[in-house]
């Protein structure tokens, strides 16, 4: 196994180094050397990760002109620079691993790249922006806690700056899910209907079941993951259950039920035939995200160009001041 | 390659090193969180020249008020050592416990040393 998932060039001798460092503990900076593959499956990992965050913009910035209130409205709006801010840290994380930004963020315009499958879901009501704060950061924290002791030193770093920010996103999605469900039965019902449709797809955002991530292990061995997707998804399920009682809102599984035995609350059976569908492209809204993204990088481009004339400009007022 | 660190090149050349589709050079960011605290590496940012990075480093580094100073060099301007090297390079410092304090035997009941 091992053998034909490290790339032929890697030498073995500097593969059991690397691998003893791993088991030491010891974190990987950029110029340290590691198997290809190790570098490949981080590119692959970081860079999805940081297309997520910038796509995940896109939900919500649909909501920030209807947001309810100014207190609502300004707390969305930093929540959507949060985003744009962490995709920047992991892009830069990646970076670091001999790839350039540009060619990353070519390939999400060109649909090559995946990011996370629940951002291609649509946001409804207002009703929605709560409980993605709740479940979707939730399940970001959850995963990206783990990830903060992942193994490469710049990706565990990123983690640790996005986990002290995203907390915020979580409690400001509660807050709001908490107010409507206090409301009027409209709100309740609204708010309700937000769990019905994000929960299912939130599980999902945990990655295929454990049986079926061909990738698990060697990240594991490598100390990029340090919990399997079953774990993390179990760990959010234990979290968010107790959370949704506290303000009388029902998550849609009737198989939900507390093991005593185990203590983790067991749930019923995920549609990954939904899951692959998305991933594939055939989700309810994989194609506008990617238009939306487009155009957001279209319209940018002027700034994009005047920026690089202003800068070229002041050298050469600062050249003709030398001379 | 020109570069884009020379003042003395001319505007056409200068302008060449600046594409217009986000690659501009990478500037490595550094962090002060309060008075008297170094200042850390914090990540990196792209920009067209240091003011431009100076700006992009606040929206991206010091969106919560935890930044007092920030420093942004151009990463083509870093020099590092290398684990490779690092045994031998690093070595010098390795075997002189003298210049530990626990080297130094004291008398018993010697206080403030």
């Amino acid at each position: 196994m091992t053998q034909t998932r490290t790339a032929p060039q890697d030498d073995p001798a500097k593969v059991a180094e690397f691998e003893a460092r791993i088991a030491a503990g010891q974190s990987i900076e950029p110029k340290d050397w590691m198997p290809e593959r190790y570098r490949r499956q981080l590119i692959r990992m970081m860079s999805q990760h940081a297309h997520s965050e910038i796509v995940g913009m896109l939900p919500e910035g649909n909501w920030i002109t209807r947001a309810p209130s100014l207190r609502r409205k300004i707390s969305l709006i930093a929540k959507v620079q949060d985003e744009a801010g962490h995709g920047l840290y992991i892009y830069c994380g990646t970076e670091t691993l001999g790839v350039d930004r540009a060619e990353l963020i070519q390939q999400l315009l060109d649909g090559t790249a995946k990011y996370s499958s629940i951002f291609n879901y649509p946001t409804l009501s207002w009703a929605d922006i709560g409980v993605i704060g709740w479940f979707v950061d939730g399940a970001a924290i959850v995963n990206q806690t783990v990830l903060a002791k992942a193994s490469y030193g710049p990706y565990a770093r990123a983690m640790i700056r996005i986990c002290k920010e995203e907390n915020f996103h979580k409690r400001q999605g509660y807050e709001i899910v908490a107010t409507l469900a206090n409301g009027t039965s409209a709100q309740k019902a609204m708010v309700q209907d937000a769990v019905n449709r994000w929960w299912w797809p939130s599980l999902m955002m945990f990655g295929p079941s454990d049986a079926n991530s061909p990738n698990t292990a060697e990240l594991i061995k490598w100390k990029v993951k340090r919990r399997t997707n079953d774990e993390l998804r179990q760990r959010f399920v234990n979290l968010t259950v107790p959370q949704a009682a506290a303000v009388n809102l029902t998550l849609p599984d009737p198989d939900l039920a507390y093991d005593t035995e185990s203590e983790n609350w067991s749930f019923g059976r995920i549609d990954w035939d939904e899951f692959n569908q998305v991933l594939r492209g055939n989700g309810p809204c994989n194609r506008e995200r990617l238009a939306a993204r487009r155009k957001a990088h279209d319209d940018g481009a002027w700034v994009r160009e005047a920026a690089s004339a202003y800068a070229a400009k002041q050298r050469a007022k600062q050249a003709s001041e030398a001379a | 390659m020109a570069d884009p660190l020379d003042p003395a090149q001319s505007v056409a050349e200068q302008a060449a090193t600046i594409p217009g589709d986000g690659q501009w050079p990478v500037w490595e960011v550094f962090t002060q969180s309060e008075e008297g605290a170094p200042h850390e590496h914090a990540g990196s940012v792209h920009a067209t020249d240091a003011e431009h990075a100076l700006q992009n480093a606040r929206d991206v580094y010091a969106r919560r008020g935890e930044v007092i100073s920030l420093w942004v060099v151009p990463s083509a301007a870093i020099t590092a050592s290398t684990r490779g090297d690092a045994g031998p390079f690093f070595d010098p410092g390795a075997d002189k416990a003298y210049r530990h304090p626990q080297f130094y035997k004291v008398p018993r009941g010697v206080r403030g040393l």
